[in-house]
């Protein structure tokens, strides 16, 4: 199960990288959901068959994996946008940075005081590194809809840091968790919709330049 | 120790032509041909060997200097590198550099050889060559640098040797990763689809091939034929890491060494059908994002 784990958590790094490098917005949705996928298997191998990790699995998966990505594919669709654009930073100098935060991780999960059983498992390396992507995404590119991407990756690593805590959380919360990502999602659909109305593109900086 | 060596390069000699033969039926099978036979790349040779070569007359021996370093390099680079699980003929500590380096005398010595024909279409074919083959190699040296951790040996010979499959069971996920790496490098070393195609001449887009314009004959027949062996010998690196299996048999090993092998090019074919070439800007990118995977099995493998 061990080893299991590790490769699971190990794709999720691939998926951080490829959006970090990749331009194409249909692309970075499916790996998104793939990586979503991937992460709500890892309660059912981290803590057994149970029915609060089954519960736990399906949930993310229905939400991560398959809606949320179909929301955005519809939004994509009707805002008929293909690619990223010109983000602040390029994408060989965003990737560069992703690896270098990703190494960062992993050396400073070394030092951080954990328990013996987390000491040698990829979780909170991978976790760390997969929020520093989301900031990553968040603060580099221009359309909306990339940053919603971001702000996925983000609450991604959230969960994969809550699997290690399952036992002791209550269900309840995670269901919050769950919807307070889906609200957001849709609240960001409709301020996509909205921004593409009002100005026929999505790049958020004219927003800091609003007019009469 | 000389016999192990001649039947070594007996195989190189004997087995890369295949390669590209294999290569070449897979693509055909896959656009719906029935291709040319799997022994055209031999027939190709025999006919170049023939064949009369022209000189141009600007040229200086830098440009018939070409074709004999890379025809050179591939076997004596191949000497280091275990065949499957039989061993390398020489091994010594340090010589993974001498391995990586030996492609590079023969990479400066071909885009010498392009430079030197004058011609400005060339010198934008070693422009692009070099700066591709610059970008692939701290892929190749990290594969490397994670073979010869996980070995424990400076040296080929030991780092693809019997320590190899237990490796696989202690580091697994690095050990993909840098097989992953790995093959994109020989995807762009060997001038493949995605990277470069070896099919089309005269066409603005093209690296390899357009180094290799004016050779004819004789010369064109050795850059064919090195560029067959150098197929082989990474291709060998890559069938030993993806199959580490030692047999106590002999014909065992040999049989799943060529097997491998085989099995390469088809995976080679198969990428060339499936795969559309990239946009030359994008190649760069692709390749920083191999460097940064097989950095990133290094570091997977340094906190073990």
């Amino acid at each position: 199960m061990h080893d299991l784990n590790n490769l699971l958590l190990l794709a999720v790094i691939l998926c951080n990288f490829f959006t970090l490098g990749s331009s194409r917005l249909g692309a970075c949705i499916r790996v998104v959901a793939l990586q979503g996928a991937i992460i709500s298997v890892l309660p059912v191998t981290v803590h057994g068959p149970t029915g609060h990790s089954l519960l736990l699995g399906i949930g993310a998966l229905a939400l991560k994996g398959i809606f949320i990505p179909w929301l955005l594919f519809r939004a994509i669709r009707e805002v008929r946008i293909r690619r990223e654009v010109e983000p602040l930073i390029g994408y060989i100098p965003t990737l560069l940075i992703g690896a270098l935060s990703t190494s960062a991780a992993f050396i400073f999960a070394e030092h951080l005081p954990l328990i013996a059983e987390h000491r040698d498992s990829l979780f909170i390396p991978t976790a760390l590194a997969t929020l520093f992507t989301g900031f990553l995404l968040l603060s580099t590119r221009r359309k909306a809809i990339t940053q919603v991407l971001g702000y996925l990756i983000f609450e991604n690593a959230i969960f994969i840091l809550g699997v290690l805590l399952a036992e002791a959380m209550p269900l309840m919360v995670e269901a919050g968790v769950l919807l307070d990502l889906l609200v957001a999602t849709f609240v960001m659909g409709i301020v996509i919709n909205q921004i593409n109305r009002e100005f026929s593109t999505l790049n958020t900086e004219r927003l800091s330049a609003l007019k009469e | 120790m000389i016999g192990k060596a001649l039947s070594h390069l007996l195989l190189l000699f004997l087995l890369s032509p295949l390669l590209l033969g294999v290569i070449g039926k897979t693509k055909a099978l896959f656009a719906g041909r029935w291709g040319a036979p799997l022994l055209q790349p031999y027939f190709d040779l025999w006919k170049l060997a023939r064949k009369e070569m022209v000189l141009s007359e600007t040229t200086t021996w830098v440009f018939l200097a070409g074709p004999l370093i890379g025809f050179i390099v591939p076997p004596l680079a191949a000497l280091f590198i275990p065949f499957g699980a039989l061993p390398a003929p020489v091994s010594f500590n340090g010589d993974l550099i001498l391995f990586v380096y030996l492609f590079g005398l023969a990479r400066f010595f071909t885009a010498g050889a392009a430079l030197d024909t004058g011609s400005s279409f060339e010198g934008m074919g070693a422009a692009r060559e070099v700066t591709f083959s610059c970008l692939a190699e701290p892929t190749l040296l990290f594969v490397l640098i994670v073979l010869a951790r996980l070995a424990g040996d400076l040296s080929l010979g030991a780092m693809l040797g019997p320590t190899l499959q237990p490796a696989w069971h202690q580091a697994g996920a690095a050990l993909g990763l840098a097989l992953v790496s790995l093959f994109v490098v020989l995807l762009v070393e060997n001038s493949r689809i995605p990277f470069d195609d070896p099919n089309t001449h005269l066409e603005l887009t093209m690296v390899h091939e357009v180094m290799v314009l004016d050779h004819s004959g004789p010369a064109f027949g050795l850059i064919l034929y090195g560029a067959a062996m150098k197929l082989f010998v990474l291709g060998a690196v890559l069938v030993r890491m993806a199959l580490p299996m030692t047999y106590p048999s002999f014909w065992l090993n040999l049989a799943v060494f060529i097997g491998g092998m085989l099995a390469l090019a088809v995976l080679i074919g198969v990428v060339e059908s499936i795969m559309a070439r990239l946009r030359l800007i994008r190649v760069p990118q692709v390749l920083v994002g191999t460097t940064l995977l097989s950095a990133f099995a290094m570091v997977l493998l340094l906190r073990q």
